[in-house]
């Protein structure tokens, strides 16, 4: 198989090609802002689009070897096999620890390009130093992948056929999805970062500076949100234990940036606005980052599973001393150059648009503080003690539940409220619809059959947040409906086009709040049965009926399963079949559970097939319901086209760019 | 004129001082009161990762704790009444036995000598006391083999993890 060793060489030249290239441009970016250089900066561009290119052509290589299953590369042997599917086999490329670290050694690098390219010819000074900086992250990321995650080493002798990817992420169409819309958010945190340390360098940011951080904090900042929530998703259509989110390490890894990082999207408008708030802005900028490393060395050196495990992976003291390294890095420049960033923001009144965003910024700040301790505690106190423990789900609701519902609380009451000196009069003038919104939600609530203090306050919060959002987005346009006897659409499209940074924002706040709605319900009253039904037999469960038809066996080449067919009616309607299976997996010799899911606009029906006899005559079910699971989803769709809105760059570039110079200058 | 205003800024400056005084001692004590919230709570809602032995050292402490116990279905102990749902079976570490209930039924692929993760807590029952699942989860294993009889616990954790 030459040509298998051709693609190990070649891949490995492509990675070496690109650490070389990222090395140079990390210079030239450096030098570029030091030196105000245009003849740097454009070096460092180059060497940004060139370090992309090797990698794109890398990862290609990578895919072209798992499709045509050449077991010659390392990578490919480890989790190819010749009977998994086409769409299984593309997807793998992120199974596993090598994959994963080449994909986002791609994914940064075609974010650093994409800043290259975009911001060309605008803050020289900042743009220069944020290529250095962020092309120096490149550097470690493309050093993992020729060295301790080297995914191209020739196998020797070659395999015939490998054990395919982990059972787990074959089950669902979402594992194609989930970790690529989470890698773009947690390496798209590098150039954050790297403007961050740029901002420092040049002890100066200027108002369209702080747009531009806004910006490219924004879109990452919205993959993150959806990985997080189609992890979410993954997890409750194909792990089987009726849940979305259990304060799992690996997912309070995904939650600690994205808390920093909406906090940084927050403090941003006040950075803009009042020139205030400059250097905890770029703390958070750094934090989020430094987080996102946290959060991958959790994930993917094995820590977890024992402390002094993640010695065994060469990717973990790694990963370790570089977290340590930016983390000194960030620390000595934040002591060193915070200073100079000089904050104008003059005091702030009490009650105001301006002190809800410091509030904002506290209670998310708060939340970072929570659940970081309780992730990393388990493993300080292994260290110590070498006693292995885990912090239960109660810490993180307990201390989480009363911080969000506080955060909502805000999305209610900030928008409402001006910038500045305000009228109390008119504060509380403008807070009436939303508390009578609140009012309506608590009625609602308890109408649908409600209970308890926590859901009751949390529908509360979330109907007056609701009020505030749908005002804000609705109420320019009443006033052109009236002043220039407008049409409703019209008036709409016009504010919504003209101010589409806030409109996306307020969009944002509405997948806030359908999500918080799902966490509440689903949260507080979900209701778990289990049954075992004889073939033709049926039980009754709530308003629900449920019948046991009979299995039916499906062979493909790498499982087979067992599906059971179970019939459904709710309140003597007709549901439909649901088809909870048991997958067999050969080549792992285990058996995993796929659940069935059935949406409705008020609750999910979720069925798991615990057991089933040899014969296929007595099953044992798990039958769950879970009110308004379906709004989660639908609420991180939203979050995702607010964001979208938002970021989506503005026609009128070129007038920004304009100025933007003119300010550098 | 150029005086006051000086001292007007002088003043401002001052006066920004002491607000800049009082927000960093007022975050400080937030924060302070917010890690002692979050550390007492911690100290309510530890897991432990616990095999037999360590369930048995831990004495009375095991009795309402929330534990992780990892071990291997003991062969001939497995008792599972259909009628009832009721699933009574041992858990051994090689060394130390200890009884197991749990209600529902077993996933598929439990068996006799297989590894398995149960979650839950020792309450009191006639003897020594038993072991009451909330949770019981199957070893899965990339490379599958059947466990033997005193595998590490800290081994099954590795493979159920991160499911």
């Amino acid at each position: 198989m030459s040509g298998g060793i051709g693609i190990s060489l070649l891949g490995r030249s492509m990675v070496l090609i690109a650490l070389a290239v990222s090395v140079l441009g990390a210079f030239s970016g450096i030098a570029g802002g030091m030196k105000r250089s245009d003849k740097a900066w454009k070096w460092a561009r180059i060497c940004a689009y060139t370090a992309a290119a090797a990698m794109t052509l890398a990862i290609g290589l990578m895919e072209y070897a798992l499709i045509t299953n050449d077991f010659s590369v390392s990578y490919v042997a480890k989790v190819g096999s010749t009977t998994t599917p086409l769409w299984v086999t593309i997807v793998s490329l992120w199974s596993s620890l090598e994959g994963s670290i080449l994909l986002w050694a791609f994914v940064l690098n075609g974010y650093i390009a994409a800043f290259a390219y975009f911001t060309k010819g605008k803050y020289v000074e900042h743009s220069s130093y944020t290529l250095g900086a962020s092309l120096s992250v490149a550097v470690f990321f493309s050093f993992l992948v020729a060295g301790v995650a080297d995914p191209f080493i020739a196998m020797d002798p070659v395999p015939t056929d490998g054990p395919g990817p982990n059972p787990l992420l074959q089950n669902h169409i979402l594992m194609v999805i989930h970790p690529p819309a989470l890698y773009l958010g947690y390496v798209g945190m590098a150039v954050p970062f790297g403007m961050g340390v740029a901002s420092l360098l040049a002890g100066k940011i200027g108002a369209a500076w702080s747009v531009a951080l806004r910006r490219w904090i924004l879109l990452p900042w919205g993959f993150l949100t959806v990985g997080i929530i189609l992890g979410g998703w993954w997890s409750y259509e194909v792990l089987g234990w009726g849940g979305y989110w259990a304060w799992d390490p690996v997912e309070n890894a995904s939650f600690l940036p994205w808390l920093t990082a909406t906090a940084f999207i927050h403090s941003a408008l006040i950075m803009e606005r009042k020139d205030g708030l400059k250097g905890w802005g770029i703390v958070l900028l750094l934090v989020t980052f430094l987080l996102t490393l946290l959060g991958t060395f959790m994930t993917r050196s094995g820590v977890f599973n024992s402390v002094h495990s993640f010695t065994q992976t060469p990717i973990g003291p790694v990963f370790l001393a570089f977290l340590g390294f930016c983390s000194f890095v960030s620390l000595v420049l934040l002591s060193t150059r915070m200073d100079v960033l000089g904050s104008k923001q003059k005091s702030v009144p009490v009650v105001s648009r301006d002190s809800m965003f410091l509030l904002n910024n506290l209670l998310f700040a708060a939340f970072t503080f929570t659940v970081l301790i309780g992730t990393v505690y388990p493993l300080v106190h292994e260290a110590m003690t070498e006693k292995k423990l885990s912090i239960g789900e109660p810490y993180f609701n307990e201390l989480g539940i009363p911080l969000s519902i506080a955060i909502v609380f805000l999305m209610g009451v900030g928008p409402a409220l001006p910038w500045g000196n305000i009228d109390r009069q008119d504060a509380l003038k403008r807070l009436t619809i939303p508390v009578v919104g609140g009012i309506v939600a608590i009625v609602l609530a308890l109408v649908f059959g409600a209970t308890g203090f926590t859901p009751l306050i949390s529908f509360a919060v979330c109907g007056f947040a609701l009020m505030t959002t749908l005002r804000e987005l609705i109420e320019p346009a009443s006033v052109r409906v009236e002043r220039k006897a407008e049409s409703w659409g019209k008036a709409l499209w016009t504010t919504w086009s003209k101010t589409r940074r806030r409109t996306g924002g307020y969009v944002v706040h509405m997948g806030v709040i359908m999500v918080a709605v799902a966490v509440t319900g689903s949260g507080a009253f979900k209701d778990l049965s289990e049954v075992t039904l004889k073939e033709g037999q049926s039980v009754e469960i709530q308003e629900y009926r449920l019948t046991y038809t009979g299995k039916e066996t499906v062979t493909e080449s790498h499982r087979s399963s067992e599906i059971a067919k179970v019939s459904v009616l709710r309140s003597g309607r007709e549901i439909g079949v649901l088809e909870p299976k048991l997958n067999n997996y050969f080549r792992m010799g285990s058996v995993i559970g796929t659940p069935a899911v059935h949406n409705f606009l008020d609750e999910d029906l979720y069925l798991n097939l615990v057991n089933m006899n040899a014969d296929g005559s007595v099953v044992g079910l798990q039958v769950i319901t879970q009110p308004l699971v379906l709004w989660l989803w639908l609420g991180g769709g939203m979050m995702m086209v607010g964001t979208l809105i938002s970021a989506w760059p503005s026609r009128k570039r070129k007038r920004i760019s304009s100025t933007t110079q003119q300010e550098s200058a | 004129m150029s005086d006051t205003s000086e001292e007007t800024v002088e003043k401002e400056q001052e006066g920004q001082g002491q607000r800049r005084m009082i927000l960093v001692v007022a975050l400080l004590v937030m924060f302070g009161a917010l890690g002692f919230v979050s550390f007492g709570n911690l100290g309510e809602n530890l897991v432990y990762y616990w095999d037999c032995s360590q369930v048995v050292e831990a004495g009375e402490e095991a009795y309402g704790a929330t534990i992780r116990l990892g071990g291997v279905v003991k062969e001939g102990s497995l008792d599972w009444d259909e009628n009832s749902n009721e699933l009574n079976f041992q858990v051994t570490d090689g060394k130390t036995i200890l009884d197991v209930h749990a209600t529902g039924a077993p996933p598929q692929m439990f068996r006799e000598g297989i590894g398995v993760v149960v979650e839950g807590t020792m309450v009191k029952a006639t003897g020594a006391g038993r072991f009451e699942s909330e949770r019981l989860m199957v070893k899965h294993s990339n490379e599958y083999k059947a466990p033997e009889e005193g595998t590490d616990a800290a081994e099954l954790y590795k493979t159920v993890e991160g499911l």
